[in-house]
């Protein structure tokens, strides 16, 4: 039976609605905007903590480059205010209301516990990347800072990155501060037409090979191009890199880099508007928002495993597939079954990597490894890290795996 | 000199076993690869820290994974303190030993294993140089980001171990942004391998937890690094200024234009004489501060970004502006400023402080720094990485003057506090150690403290891998 929300406005309620829900051992979700909570597997707890009320930016010195804000702070309301100081989160995280069909906004908190990136992630980092210091609550209901807010800090152990992707498993966060930076003064992007996934491959990591700073690099397979631009793109595959920094910087850079990729394909720059709606598109990996019945998986393998596994599960199954991070990212919708088994046998085959159903019924949830199954030392490590800040278990019991 | 930081009592049980202890050891690994005699122990009792020392057990030196394995196995069962050593260049005493420890150090673990360009990234042994990662892929224009000061001689597992950074971090992040994966062996002697060639890992963020934990988790004996594309050019340029202030103002105003060249390197007054002493690096000594910025990129690229530094700096008051002219002039610059801390010590004892404060402290805190070695009446010279905060006071002194040498270190403290003060931090790249454990309470309160204790002790129950370091001795908990 599913009880009120709690909704903690400060650190030190969230401190007292933890302590005494880890009296009772009582299972608590961890809430932030709730865009991803059909993610993971489904959380096992009649009780959820909300912390959209403990929201707000905290600190901001723009030339700092740093900025500080409460866990539920929207989103928005960060982009906002970075955006109207011509700066930006490098990390480019997506949102995961159009392929999970979610509504609600994002929050600062849920980015981070999830660790979600974008494009740029390639070459900029992922948002635990850009996560300088947290403080979050434990499971004894103790408030407990980590980090801080300068870029180089080795000062006790990194809790701080144990917290980014942990999907509100070993803590509640309270307060986040990450590193921002200014938003370059001109995008470009280079189109690169005709090449079927392996050309891709080889073309993108040539282009990575060069002293010209690409930033982020897709391959949008004929399948999916038409669910770009409003299908404004040729019936072809193209390969995209992207281009950032001053303005005569990208114009000599965007030169060198069309010169080289003439031995792949021929290629065009896409405007500074349609440069940001593309990138924005594969950022929300747009072409499979469309049919949410079908399976969602995000494949992280070494850039050229990408195409080889999409090869091997189109030769034994109905599969959809597009790549990001030079093709180390690939999202594969599936046709029907979410083969599981076989997407990670592949995997392992290909020189490893993993595998997370970011989007599948919850019965389908409850009952397949949703995130990436650990080998026996690293479960146990990882189980008794969980003991260490979470000894009885209460935050999002469940989601990441089944709970003991 | 008295010492003014404790090391653990060695355990007597140990030492009363040494000669049952090195025989076990000796049957795990080949010939020739167990230390035991004492004149052969002496490169092993201290570090880069030279004014603490002791003298360990053994020193095992491994050659392979497995064989690793099979020392922290037996530690393990037997309760005896495991100190891992890279090349031994840590400022903070991490590698420093203690009479009851086994030394394990890396330095045969020195392959690259596998270069990997179209992944762009190389797999090696933990006891490889930082350095010979980027000589190994510079004729196929790459190279490997992070580059402490100490790089031709520190180790990559010592670079996991501090979470290493270096002048060019500001564009490239430090270790743990260019880490992709390791072979790590555990406690009790299981191997594991954690990320690889993919660029995120799955499961909980065991390679972020791993960078800088100092050697208290495990030992590293492989790394999966990142590598990037080499850029077209580089150019450090010198901007010379009457006053401290005004070059921590420009810093802050080409940072908050958003301008982030590649490095942005600070030098006092006392550091550009040592320096240019030793270098003849052609630095201005009319100046009282000196600034290195490096841009990067094609010609037309650093001509676009040097004008938009050159118009801030002279709205700062620049005095000196001075443009290398050729990849010589250019490999002095960076010669005169990695030689800093060598510099240095060719005319004084010194020690060497790491607090990062955020840039908007910088000038508070370099006057602050110079008010409270004063007060010891000694003398600082300062050269450190302005971009991203990260100080580096260096505090000169006598060390056969026992008086002095305990100044230096208070001086020390007082300095480190004060980064604490201003919203910083302890340490930005040079790690806890022996020398900064005892301040840790500065920084965190108990519950902190004691949470990271008890997540230590998940990776190492018995707390064998080495002990003295990072966590005051006094109220450890979760043992």
């Amino acid at each position: 039976m599913r009880t009120h929300p709690l909704t903690p406005a400060s650190e030190e309620e969230i401190a007292a609605v933890v302590a005494d829900a880890a009296s009772t051992a009582t299972p608590l979700e961890i809430l932030g905007g709730g865009t991803r909570r059909g993610m993971g597997r489904p959380v096992q707890a009649a009780t959820t903590l909300d912390l959209s009320r403990h929201a707000g930016i905290t600190a901001y010195n723009p030339a700092e480059l740093v900025m500080s804000a409460k866990a539920g702070t929207p989103l928005r309301l960060i982009e906002d205010e970075l955006d109207r100081n011509g700066q930006m989160l490098t990390f480019e995280p997506m949102d995961h209301r159009p392929v999970l069909g979610s509504d609600g906004e994002p929050t600062i908190g849920g980015v981070f516990a999830a660790n979600v990136s974008g494009p740029r992630r390639l070459t900029a980092g992922a948002a635990r990347d850009s996560l300088l210091g947290v403080r979050f609550v434990n499971g004894r209901g103790e408030i407990i800072k980590s980090g801080g807010r300068v870029m180089k800090n080795v000062t006790g152990l990194d809790l701080v990155k144990l917290m980014a992707g942990s999907w509100g498993t070993l803590g509640v966060l309270s307060e986040v501060t990450f590193k921002v930076l200014p938003k370059p003064e001109t995008t470009a992007t280079l189109v690169v037409s005709g090449l079927n996934d392996a050309e891709a491959a080889a073309a993108m990591a040539a282009a990575m090979a060069l002293p010209v700073e690409v930033s982020s690099a897709a391959h949008l397979p004929v399948s999916v191009v038409n669910r770009f631009l409003g299908g404004k793109l040729d019936w072809e595959p193209v390969t995209l890199l992207r281009l950032e920094g001053l303005s005569q910087s990208v114009l000599v850079r965007k030169d060198k880099l069309a010169t080289a990729m003439a031995a792949f394909g021929d290629s065009r720059l896409l405007n500074a508007q349609e440069s940001a709606a593309i990138w924005r598109e594969v950022r929300d990996v747009m072409p499979f928002a469309e049919h949410r019945a079908k399976p969602l998986w995000r494949v992280s393998v070494a850039p050229s495993a990408g195409h080889q596994l999409v090869a091997a599960l189109r030769l034994n199954t109905g599969v959809d597939a597009f790549y990001d991070w030079q093709g180390g990212l690939v999202w594969l919708q599936m046709e029907q079954d979410v083969e599981d088994e076989m997407i990670r046998t592949f995997i392992a085959r290909l020189g490893g990597g993993h595998a997370t159903l970011v989007r599948a019924a919850e019965p389908v949830r409850a009952s397949v490894q949703v995130f990436e199954n650990e080998p026996a030392a690293l479960g146990a490590l990882s189980a008794r890290i969980r003991q260490a800040i979470d000894p009885a278990g209460i935050f999002n019991p469940g989601r990441m795996a089944p709970a003991a | 000199m008295s010492e003014m930081i404790a090391f653990l009592k060695p355990d007597p049980a140990i030492l009363s076993r040494r000669a049952a202890i090195l025989a076990d050891i000796a049957d795990l690994l080949p010939d020739d690869a167990l230390v035991t005699e004492e004149r052969e122990l002496v490169p092993f009792e201290t570090d880069a820290f030279v004014s603490y020392r002791r003298l360990p057990l053994a020193v095992a030196l491994p050659e392979t994974t497995e064989q690793v394995a099979a020392v922290v196995r037996y530690c393990h069962r037997e309760g005896i303190p495991v100190i891992p050593r890279g090349a031994g260049t840590s400022l903070s005493g991490g590698a420093i030993p203690q009479e009851d420890a086994v030394v394990v150090g890396l330095s045969r673990l020195n392959r690259i294993i596998e270069v990997d360009l179209p992944n762009r990234c190389a797999v090696v042994q933990s006891g490889v140089t930082n350095i010979s990662i980027s000589q190994a892929v510079d004729a196929d224009g790459f190279f490997y980001a992070p580059d402490p000061s100490s790089q031709l001689a520190c180790t990559i597992g010592g670079n996991i171990g501090m979470n290493s950074g270096g002048a060019h971090c500001l564009k490239y992040g430090v270790t743990t942004n260019n880490l992709l994966g390791v072979r790590m062996v555990l406690f009790d002697g299981s191997i594991v391998e954690i990320g690889g060639k993919a660029l995120d890992a799955a499961g909980y963020d065991l390679l972020g937890l791993i960078c800088g934990s100092e050697g208290q988790l495990g030992i590293i004996t492989e790394a999966t690094v990142r590598l990037l594309a080499k850029p077209e050019g580089a150019r450090p340029v010198l901007f010379g200024f009457p006053t401290s202030e005004a070059a921590g103002a420009c810093v802050s105003e080409v940072i908050g234009a958003g301008i982030i060249p590649v490095a942005i390197e600070f030098m006092d007054k006392p550091a550009i004489e040592i320096c240019e002493a030793f270098a003849q690096a052609g630095y201005p000594m009319d100046v009282d501060a000196l600034l290195i910025v490096e841009v990067e990129g094609s010609d037309e690229e650093m001509d676009a970004m040097l004008a938009r530094i050159i118009e801030i700096a002279r709205r700062h008051g620049v005095s000196t502006i001075k443009e290398s002219q050729s990849a010589t002039e250019a490999a002095l610059i960076w010669k005169g400023r990695k030689s800093a801390f060598g510099a240095t010590g060719r005319i004084a004892d010194y020690i060497c402080m790491d607090g990062t404060v955020p840039l908007g402290q910088l000038s508070h805190v370099l006057r602050e720094t110079s008010v409270i070695v004063a007060r010891y009446g000694l003398r600082v010279a300062n050269v450190f990485h302005a971009g991203d905060g990260n100080m580096h006071p260096l505090i000169l002194f006598n060390a056969n003057d026992p008086e002095e040498a305990q100044k230096a270190e208070l001086a020390g403290n007082d300095i480190l506090k004060l980064c604490v003060d201003a919203g910083g931090c302890l340490t930005g790249e040079h790690g806890v150690g022996i020398e900064k454990r005892d301040l840790m309470t500065h920084q965190y309160a108990a519950a902190d403290l004691d949470q990271q204790m008890r997540v230590r002790s998940a990776f190492d129950p018995k707390w064998i891998f080495n002990p003295s370091k990072v966590f005051p001795l006094e109220g450890r908990s979760g043992k």
